[in-house]
């Protein structure tokens, strides 16, 4: 059918042309995909499914925006009130950027259960992470555009993170603020970074991540190699194509996505100070720090983190290595075992360990410090780098139980 | 096209010479984009001196004056305040100024040049929050600042205690005393 319509007809004047008839193929209507897709499988599109919501919406916003230190709280302001729509598009991308994060956190948890990170997608998971910490640069480098005064001390105190580095770091600080405080030279190239740097190499990644996968081919629930049995046309006997089949189901996912996030930007945009914090809605103070600062949720795990250890650089390598420590999990994992389904209890109670500290972390770092939270942040701080320990520990001789030879 | 007669090693040496050119040039060219992150012209000469006027300081109190772009805070001690830095030696992380920034003629257990007057920079060593001037005396905390930010705090001379993420004393600007009334933050002036 395609060889007919490829050589007549538009269609196949372009396919002479350009290959856009082969690249539909490869990577929708002939992209084979594991019949056993569950719920989990939904947040890979809609990552997507917001990466284009970020794009489209930040478009807009730089059409009102000012990045000008001057300017840019009132500017936002501007947006807010005078702008035609114009709060829908900000609340839109403000509630877009808390949407991405919990999408990914909750696509990388999948492949944490479903180890689809590891052989041979650990590329796969590379550049997912490497996407994950362009999505935190991106975000930071975001968040301190409205000018607020959380804007303006979360930026204060992240950048200061450099000045650890010994020696060097005021240097690098001085040079990445170029100016003695945050002022209007890091707004301004804080606006270019967000709005054209990061998200290219965004973009370059996610094209990377999705050619990596289709190269492989994807996991599933059952972790099991779908390519070791074809039929003779060479087709997985347990694949489906992804056109209609997933992009018809993913289509499910993107509606109660999108009831759920037109709930929270219609109704719950500030979602309590967590997607946009209150000290924001005041002008950047430089005299006057605020009396609790803390970044906005998605960043709370690594900055309780860092507040956990009562040691300037100590705290911050910790902090980095937390982040560190994923990219090298593929390595890490021992095992040859790649579904939670089918591996060791003992991994059931790592990855339950896990996702106990992370979100244990994540409502600390949001908290104002005392004794006895500093005292639970270390032990969720002990209980997230446990995972690590314990998976390289425990992957060399597991306890596993069979795995199937096909899809269940 | 014919392999024949191909001289590999002056191949290789050709190879090698271009790309060890084009990365020199590459760095060379990436210099100035770099450099354009430094602060400006402007931004500099921003860091001149200012002066603050501390005749209506009264004991207790502090005022805030911007240098760089930082806040520099003036505080006016009073006998109670500094009575406490003498106390609170054993809690701190360092009682000598070794580690800190500060000018030579601040480097003194008041870490000023007048007892009375503490000229410091408001910015946390930490992460570069700006703490806040908590001046009440108590039986838990001796008075001086604490910062929000991660908890650390400082005596009435801005040294930082022990246990805390701070690792150094609050930075002590250059200044000096133009009259009674009148100081110049961001130069020594004649000692």
């Amino acid at each position: 059918m395609t060889d007919k319509s490829s050589n007549e007809g538009l269609l196949g004047w372009i396919d002479a042309r350009f290959p856009l008839t082969k690249m539909w193929d490869e990577h929708l209507a002939k992209y084979y995909a594991p019949k056993n897709f569950n719920f989990w499988y939904f947040f890979g599109s809609l990552a997507l499914l917001v990466l284009v919501l970020q794009i489209v919406t930040g478009i807009f916003l730089t059409m009102h925006y000012k990045p000008d230190g001057d300017l840019a709280f009132i500017s936002v302001e501007h947006i807010m009130r005078d702008v035609d729509w114009g709060w829908l598009i900000r609340y839109l991308h403000s509630t877009g950027a808390s949407a991405f994060f919990i999408v990914v956190y909750l696509h990388m948890f999948r492949g944490l259960m479903y180890g689809s990170y590891q052989k041979p997608r650990e590329l796969i998971w590379l550049f997912g992470m490497f996407i994950f910490l362009a999505l935190m640069a991106e975000a930071f480098m975001g968040y301190l555009l409205p000018w607020g005064q959380m804007s303006y001390w979360g930026a204060q105190v992240i950048i200061s993170l450099f000045g650890a580095i010994p020696v060097v770091g005021d240097d690098i600080t001085l040079w990445i603020r170029g100016d003695f405080v945050i002022a209007d030279a890091t707004l301004n190239r804080f606006f270019a970074l967000h709005v054209i740097a990061v998200p290219l190499v965004l973009l370059m990644l996610v094209v990377m991540h999705i050619i990596a996968l289709h190269e492989v081919g994807s996991n599933n629930p059952d972790g099991v190699e779908i390519k070791k049995h074809k039929d003779e046309n060479g087709i997985p006997l347990d694949g489906i194509p992804f056109h209609p089949y997933y992009s018809v189901k993913d289509l499910v996912g993107v509606v109660v996505f999108l009831i759920l996030f037109s709930v929270v930007v219609f109704f719950m945009p500030e979602m309590g100070g967590y997607f946009l914090e209150h000290a924001n809605f005041i002008p950047a103070n430089p005299f006057k720090t605020p009396e609790h600062i803390a970044p906005v949720w998605y960043f709370t795990p690594f900055y309780a983190i860092l507040r956990a250890i009562p040691h300037k650089l100590s705290g911050v390598i910790a902090m980095f290595a937390a982040i560190a420590v994923l990219f090298v999990l593929p390595w890490l994992d021992r095992g040859k075992v790649h579904s939670v389904r089918y591996r060791s209890n003992a991994f059931r109670w790592l990855l339950i360990m896990l996702v106990i500290s992370f979100v244990g972390l994540g409502y600390l770092g949001a908290l104002p410090v005392s004794e006895i939270r500093t005292y639970f942040a270390q032990l969720f701080t002990i209980g997230y780098f446990g995972f690590f320990v314990g998976i390289w520990w425990i992957s060399k001789n597991e306890n596993t139980k069979p795995v199937p030879e096909r899809v269940q | 096209m014919s392999s024949d007669g191909v001289d590999n090693s002056r191949r290789r040496f050709l190879t090698a010479g271009t790309v060890v050119v084009g990365a020199i040039g590459t760095a060379a060219v990436a210099v100035p984009f770099l450099k354009s992150w430094s602060p400006s012209a402007k931004a500099r000469s921003a860091g001149a001196p200012v002066e603050a006027d501390i005749s209506k300081l009264e004991p207790g109190q502090q005022i805030i004056v911007k240098w760089r772009g930082k806040p520099i805070w003036v505080v006016r001690r009073d006998s109670n305040a500094l009575a406490t830095l003498s106390k609170v030696v054993g809690e701190l992380r360092d009682v000598e100024s070794n580690e800190s920034i500060q000018p030579d003629y601040a480097k003194n257990e008041q870490r000023s040049r007048k007892p009375e007057y503490l000229i410091v920079e408001g910015i946390c060593t930490h992460l570069g929050c700006s703490p806040t001037y908590r001046p009440e005396i108590t039986a838990d905390f001796q008075g001086g600042f604490f910062c929000p930010c991660h908890g650390s705090t400082f005596d009435f001379a801005g040294r930082v205690y022990s246990g805390v993420p701070a690792p150094t004393n609050l930075t002590i600007p250059p200044h000096y005393y133009i009259n009674d009334g009148l100081i110049l933050i961001g130069e020594d002036g004649v000692a």
